[in-house]
């Protein structure tokens, strides 16, 4: 029995998700792979963005593949780390602003 | 700065043994294909030489610097050097040559005493394009270097010139403490006498090797990066990026093993394994000479000690046509210039 949830070899499996629904996964993957071509953003930082996000969501296969993609782009390691610290002072800055609402809650039902 | 594996007396400066690593485990069990099965699938083995273009010629292993990767195992320790009469025998060899380049490389090709006077001879005979890999630093390292560039300049020399990076973080710690901002001085030093400039003749192009266990990027969005960046920093301009796979081999292979990378990124080569890019291999085009005059398919293979599959062995003994019949010699290694859109010393092997 597998004794991990994730396996670093599953990730080079991610085509295979097609064999169970061709359609749905033809136009995920199209559309996947538009998003990461250069427009008003570069692919570059696109790659940032989803290293940043990668860490939001803590997708390990996400992390593994986009800090793979960073290094080939010569993203540098510091660049790296201020991306993550956006995500993790939005994820963080979420939590803490909805003290606001803990905030309004007492103010209204303390003396 | 490190020291060289054969300095080291490291297992793997014995050629035969990284010959030996690279043929067993994941590809003697068959969790990867070798790399003559590989080209199989295609027709492609064996693989046969076009018409000859470049001749490469390996002036000696002697290096002032000591990089992190180096697939020559380069360094001050090593004095393998090309003697005057090896030089000569390959002079013969360039007055006949139909090849259009002649691509002198090292170590630091610079550290040949004998340097200047063979580039001086090659570039009578009126070889179209002359091409020197200088490290850069070398330019700095000793006053009796300081007139390379007007050498460069006089000679109208194409300059190769290795650069990993636009910081000087990650180059320092591929090629050594320092290295970057030496080579930043060169780079503004060749600039300052018309290098790289946009349509001077004088060409200054870069290789970008990956400073890890990494393939590299795309090498056109690279070179944007490279550009801007060296631009912006320090004023410097040059003409192409050329991105190139690190093989497996020596330095470079040592260090796989170390960092327990190795497995992971033969997968990674033979994952990205193009076969439209076989028949643009270097090997094809090229034939490397070593700094004792023997002949190889590339450098990579003359690192292995694999020499020419052909009766002449030798420059002194050099024929073109007897050479362009022979199979040029493939094994697991070269999974590094097929990765992708390829890679030789002259970079991408297919748009």
């Amino acid at each position: 029995m597998q004794k991990t949830y994730y396996d670093p070899a599953d990730l080079k499996k991610f085509g295979k998700i097609s064999d169970w629904n061709e359609e749905l996964s033809s136009k995920f993957f199209e559309y996947y792979n538009t998003v990461f071509n250069e427009g008003a953003l570069s692919e570059r930082e696109k790659s940032l963005i989803a290293l940043a996000v990668a860490h939001t969501i803590q997708c390990p296969y996400c992390i593994d593949a986009y800090t793979g993609d960073g290094l080939q782009r010569g993203i540098t390691k510091e660049e790296m780390m201020e991306a993550l610290h956006v995500a993790a002072a939005i994820r963080g800055g979420a939590s803490l602003v909805h003290g606001v609402q803990m905030m309004n809650k007492v103010n209204k039902l303390d003396l | 700065m490190i020291d060289s594996l054969h300095k080291r007396q490291s297992e793997l400066a014995n050629s035969n043994k990284q010959l030996e690593f690279l043929s067993n485990g994941i590809f003697k069990n068959g969790e990867l294909t070798t790399f003559n099965n590989k080209i199989a699938e295609t027709k492609q083995f064996p693989l046969k030489p076009k018409k000859l273009e470049v001749l490469q010629i390996n002036l000696g292993y002697m290096c002032n610097q000591v990089c992190e990767h180096c697939h020559v195992d380069a360094g001050p320790d090593r004095k393998e050097i090309m003697t005057k009469d090896t030089m000569l025998q390959c002079l013969k060899v360039i007055k006949n040559t139909q090849a259009h380049t002649l691509d002198l490389t090292g170590g630091a090709p610079e550290m040949n005493p004998h340097f200047k006077w063979f580039v001086e001879e090659a570039t009578k005979i009126g070889i179209k394009d002359v091409i020197v890999r200088s490290n850069l630093t070398i330019l700095r390292a000793n006053k009796k270097y300081y007139s390379l560039p007007g050498f460069f300049k006089k000679h109208n020399i194409h300059v190769v010139s290795s650069m990993p990076h636009w910081t000087k973080g990650k180059t320092d710690k591929q090629r050594g403490s320092g290295v970057f901002d030496k080579s930043i001085k060169a780079l503004q030093e060749l600039n300052a006498i018309g290098y790289g400039m946009p349509n001077s003749h004088l060409k200054l192009d870069l290789v970008h090797n990956p400073s890890g266990a990494f393939l590299p990027g795309n090498q056109v969005a690279l070179e944007k990066e490279f550009k801007k960046a060296l631009l912006e920093d320090f004023g410097i301009q040059f003409h192409n990026l050329f991105t190139i796979t690190n093989l497996p081999i020596s330095r470079f292979l040592d260090y796989l093993i170390a960092s327990e990378n190795y497995e992971d990124y033969m997968y990674a080569l033979v994952e990205a394994y193009n076969p439209e890019t076989v028949k643009n291999l270097m090997c094809t085009n090229t034939i490397s000479v070593s700094w004792n005059g023997f002949l190889y398919d590339c450098d990579f293979n003359q690192m292995l000690e694999l020499p020419v599959n052909s009766n002449l062995k030798h420059i002194s003994e050099y024929n073109e046509e007897t050479l362009q019949n022979r199979n040029i010699i493939t094994s697991q290694h070269c999974y590094g210039c097929t990765a992708g859109a390829g890679s030789s010393c002259q970079g991408n092997l297919i748009p």
